[in-house]
C-alpha cells in the first residue's frame, strides 16, 4: 500500500524494545539505600583488601559533596539515589569450568540475545568475560591469554590477584572525584574488567565483555580499567543489552585505558539498554565517564554504536599526554520515541605533534533528542597539533530534534583545526526513489540509515559491525513494512 | 502494455490530470510533450505510484491488471521503471550495492533466489561498457556529487541493469550535453526490443532524434490534447506549443 511520511512516522514511534525478557536469577541482594555502611558492606561481600575500602569510602565522601550536574541537553527525573540497591549477584557459584556448570537459564538469556558462548567460543574466536548483574560467571580462553602473559578478568578478581597494578592505575585517568557519577562510581562499583597486555604484546585475539542489567532496581556500576604497556596492542568490544523494565535503571559506568608508549588501544561500544516504551516510560539512564590517556606515540580509538538507553550522557574522551600520539573518536548514537542522548567527546591535546579525529554521526527518530557535544582542547605546550570533526545529523519525522555543541579552545598558534557539521532529513523523496527501485519502505530506511553511518560501521571489528547493523536495523524499522 | 483509462489526478486538492486516455502496447516508444506544467511529470510520477498524488477517477492497467492500489515498489515489481528528472542522493551506498539490492528485491518480491554474484559482475560489466560508464563511477555514493549528466546516465544504467517492461524517461535529456545525450539515446535504443515499451517525457525534440518514437502526444492543461507520429514533434519544435493552446482554446 501507499506510504507517507506521516505511516513512517508512526511505525517508528511503534517499535518495541526486542529483547524485553527478565531472567529469573535468585539473586543475594543488598538492602535499598547508600551510607558510608552500604559502600563498607559492599567491599566486605568482595572481600577487598583494606586499601580498596579505603578509597571506596574516600569517594563515598567526596560524592556526598558533590552536585549532580545539569549542563547535558536532557530532561529526566533525577533517581533517587536511596532508593537503589547497590549490590546484586547471581547465586550461581562464579567458578566454572565449562558451559554445562552455568545456569541454564542464564544460558537459555544469552540465546535469545543471539549470544551462545560456544559459537562465539568456536566462530569468532573472542574470549567473553560475561558479566550479568555484577559477578563474573564465565570466562572462557583464559588460557591462551594467559600464554602470552595478558591479563584478562573481573575487577574484582584483579584486586584480589594483582593488587599492585590496580592500585598503581585505578583512578589514574577518571580520578575519584573526576565528576558526580564517577564518584559514585568509585564509591560502589560492583564489577567490570580488567585487562592487561605486557609489553610489546600483541592481544591475538579481540576481547569482549558483555554487560546485562538484570535484578529490578539494581543500579550498575561497573567498572573497567585497561591497560596497554609499552609497544602493545588490544582490542576491546564492549556490548549491552538489557531487559525490559518498568522503573528506570541507572547505569554508572567508568571506563579508563591507558596506553603507554607506542600502544595502541581499540575500545568498540555497542550498547542497546532498555530505552523506555514508547511513551517514554522506563529505559535505563546511562550515565558515563570513559576517558584515556595516550602517552608518547600512543594510540587510542574509541566507536560506539548507541541505540538504546532513556537518556545517554556520555563522552568517552583521550588526553593525548605524550608527543606523536593520536586520539579517534567514531560514533554512531540513535535515538528513538522519548530517548535522549547528549554524548561526544573530549580531546585534550597536550603533547606536541599530536592528532585527533571525530566523526559523530546522529539519528533522530520519533520525539527523540540527540545531541553531539564536543571538545577539543590545544594546550600552549601542544605544538603542531591537528584535529578534523566532522558532525552529521540525519533525522527522520517532524517531532526529533538533533543539536551540535562543539565547544574548541586553542592556546598554540600552530595548531590546525577543521570541523564539519552537516544534517539532513530522510524524505518521501527518497524512500520514493528506492520504492520505485522495487526496495520497500523498511529496506530503504536500512539502506539509507547504514550508508549515513558507513564511516563509523567500517571502524568496528566485522562480527560486532554486523551485530551493530542489525541493531540499527532494529532501533528504527522493526514494525515498518 | 499499459492503458490508462480516465485518469484524473490532484495534489492537494488541485487537479493536475483531467481525464488521460493512452495505450502504449508492447514494442513501442511513446513521447510525451507539453509546456511547463501540463502534467508531464505528474502523469510519470501518478503511474509510478508516488504517494502525493491522489487519483480521483479512471484506472491504470498494466498487462490487463488494474494497478490503482498497488505500491510503487508492487509497480517496480511488475516491471515499470521510471527515470526520474531528479534523481536523489543516498550517502554511503554505493551505485553498485543500490543496484544489488533493487534487482535482489525485485527478484525477491517474484519468487527468484538472489541473482549469484559472478552474473550479477559480469551484468554491471556489459551494461557499464554499453553506457561508457567509468567502472570507478560504480564505487561512488549514489548521486552525491554526481554531475547532471552522471545523474542522468546512471538512471539509465539502472534501467539497463533492472530490464524493466515499461520504462518512463522523465526530462532525462535535461542537463545532458550532447555527447551524453547520444549515449543515453544509444542505451536505450539497444534495451528497446518487441517485448517492452517506452515513453519519453521531454519538453525538446533533440532527444526524439536519437530515440525515434512512434507516437507524439501532446499534453495540454492535464489533457493529451493531440497525437500524432513523429512528425508531431518536428512540427512543435518548428513552431512552439501556441498553436496548440489556441486550438484547444478555440
Amino acid at each position: 500500500m501507499k506510504y507517507t511520511e506521516d505511516d513512517l512516522r508512526e511505525e517508528l514511534k511503534t517499535k518495541e524494545y526486542e529483547y524485553g525478557f527478565y531472567t529469573d536469577i535468585e539473586s543475594d541482594t543488598l538492602p535499598i539505600g547508600l551510607s558510608e555502611d552500604v559502600v563498607r558492606a559492599i567491599s566486605l561481600k568482595k572481600e577487598e583488601p583494606q586499601w580498596m575500602t579505603d578509597w571506596r569510602v574516600e569517594s563515598f565522601r567526596a560524592w556526598q559533596e558533590m552536585i549532580e550536574p545539569e549542563w547535558a541537553n536532557v530532561n529526566y527525573v533525577k533517581p533517587d539515589f536511596q532508593a537503589i540497591s547497590y549490590y546484586s549477584a547471581p547465586n550461581t557459584k562464579p567458578k566454572l569450568d565449562s558451559l554445562d556448570e552455568v545456569d541454564p537459564e542464564l544460558l537459555e538469556t544469552f540465546k535469545k540475545l543471539g549470544i551462545s558462548l560456544d559459537e562465539q567460543k568456536m566462530l569468532s574466536g573472542v574470549a567473553m568475560d560475561v558479566v550479568i548483574d555484577s559477578v563474573s560467571v564465565a570466562t572462557t580462553f583464559k588460557k591462551t591469554l594467559n600464554e602470552k602473559g595478558i591479563i584478562f578478568c573481573s575487577m574484582s578478581d584483579a584486586i584480589k590477584e594483582h593488587p599492585e597494578l590496580v592500585k598503581k592505575h585505578l583512578g589514574t585517568v577518571v580520578p575519584q572525584k573526576d565528576n558526580f557519577y564517577a564518584a559514585l562510581n568509585s564509591a560502589v562499583f560492583s564489577d567490570g574488567s580488567f585487562c592487561y597486555i605486557p609489553k610489546g604484546v600483541r592481544c591475538p585475539m579481540e576481547l569482549s565483555t558483555y554487560f546485562r542489567i538484570n535484578q529490578a532496581n539494581t543500579g550498575q556500576f561497573e567498572r573497567t580499567l585497561v591497560i596497554a604497556d609499552e609497544g602493545s596492542y588490544v582490542s576491546y568490544l564492549e556490548g549491552c543489552t538489557a531487559p525490559s523494565r518498568d522503573e528506570n535503571q541507572l547505569h554508572a559506568a567508568v571506563v579508563e585505558l591507558i596506553a603507554m608508549d607506542d600502544a595502541e588501544i581499540k575500545y568498540s561500544t555497542v550498547q542497546n539498554w532498555f530505552p523506555g516504551n514508547k511513551e517514554g516510560k522506563g529505559g535505563v539512564y546511562n550515565f558515563v565517564t570513559k576517558r584515556g590517556i595516550c602517552e608518547k606515540n600512543a594510540k587510542i580509538s574509541w566507536t560506539q554504536v548507541e541505540t538504546g538507553s532513556a537518556v545517554t550522557w556520555k563522552y568517552p574522551s583521550c588526553i593525548l599526554k605524550g608527543d606523536n600520539s593520536v586520539g579517534e573518536f567514531y560514533s554512531i548514537a540513535v535515538t528513538n520515541n522519548h530517548q535522549q542522548a547528549d554524548t561526544g567527546t573530549k580531546m585534550i591535546h597536550l603533547g606536541k605533534n599530536t592528532k585527533s579525529t571525530i566523526i559523530s554521526k546522529g539519528i533522530s527518530a520519533g520525539k527523540s533528542q540527540n545531541s553531539y557535544r564536543g571538545l577539543v582542547q590545544i594546550n600552549s605546550r601542544a605544538d603542531n597539533a591537528r584535529n578534523f570533526s566532522q558532525c552529521d545529523s540525519l533525522l527522520m519525522g517532524n517531532d526529533c530534534g538533533a543539536h551540535t555543541f562543539p565547544y574548541i579552545e586553542v592556546k598554540n598558534k600552530t595548531a590546525i583545526i577543521e570541523h564539519e557539521a552537516t544534517t539532513s532529513k530522510i524524505g518521501e523523496d527518497q524512500i520514493f526513489y528506492c520504492n520505485q527501485r522495487g526496495i520497500d519502505t523498511e529496506k530503504a530506511i536500512a539502506l539509507i540509515v547504514n550508508g549515513f553511518s558507513k564511516e563509523v560501521l567500517n571502524k568496528l571489528p566485522m562480527e560486532f559491525a554486523i551485530e551493530a547493523q542489525k541493531l540499527l536495523e532494529i532501533s528504527l524499522e522493526g514494525s515498518v513494512g | 502494455m499499459l492503458k490508462i483509462n480516465n485518469l484524473h489526478a490532484s495534489v492537494e486538492d488541485k487537479a493536475i490530470l483531467r481525464g488521460i486516455n493512452l495505450e502504449v502496447k508492447a514494442g513501442e516508444v511513446h513521447a510525451i510533450m507539453g509546456p511547463n506544467g501540463s502534467g508531464k511529470s505528474t502523469l510519470a510520477s501518478v503511474i509510478a505510484g508516488k504517494d502525493e498524488y491522489e487519483m480521483t477517477e479512471g484506472e491504470i492497467l498494466l498487462e490487463n491488471e488494474n494497478i490503482n492500489e498497488l505500491a510503487p515498489e508492487e509497480r517496480a515489481h511488475k516491471g515499470i521503471f521510471l527515470s526520474f528528472q531528479y534523481p536523489i542522493e543516498i550517502p554511503g551506498v554505493s551505485v553498485t550495492n543500490f543496484i544489488k539490492t533493487a534487482i535482489n528485491e525485485t527478484r525477491k518480491a517474484n519468487g527468484l533466489p538472489d541473482m549469484p554474484a559472478n552474473e550479477m559482475l559480469k551484468m554491471i560489466r556489459e551494461k557499464s561498457e554499453m553506457l561508457e560508464i567509468d567502472r570507478k563511477f560504480l564505487s561512488r555514493s549514489l548521486n552525491e556529487g554526481f554531475s547532471g549528466g552522471e545523474k542522468k546516465r546512471n538512471e539509465i544504467f539502472q534501467l539497463a541493469m533492472l530490464e524493466p517492461k515499461l520504462a518512463i524517461l522523465d526530462e532525462t535529456d535535461s542537463g545532458l550535453d550532447i555527447d551524453a545525450l547520444r549515449i543515453v539515446a544509444n542505451g536505450v535504443n539497444k534495451l528497446r526490443s518487441k517485448d517492452n515499451a517506452v515513453i519519453v517525457i521531454t519538453h525538446y525534440q533533440r532527444l526524439l532524434d536519437h530515440i525515434v518514437p512512434d507516437f507524439v502526444h501532446v499534453l495540454y492543461e492535464g489533457r493529451i490534447v493531440k497525437s500524432g507520429g513523429k512528425e508531431l514533434a518536428h512540427e512543435l519544435e518548428e513552431k512552439g506549443y501556441d498553436w496548440i493552446k489556441e486550438e484547444v482554446n478555440a
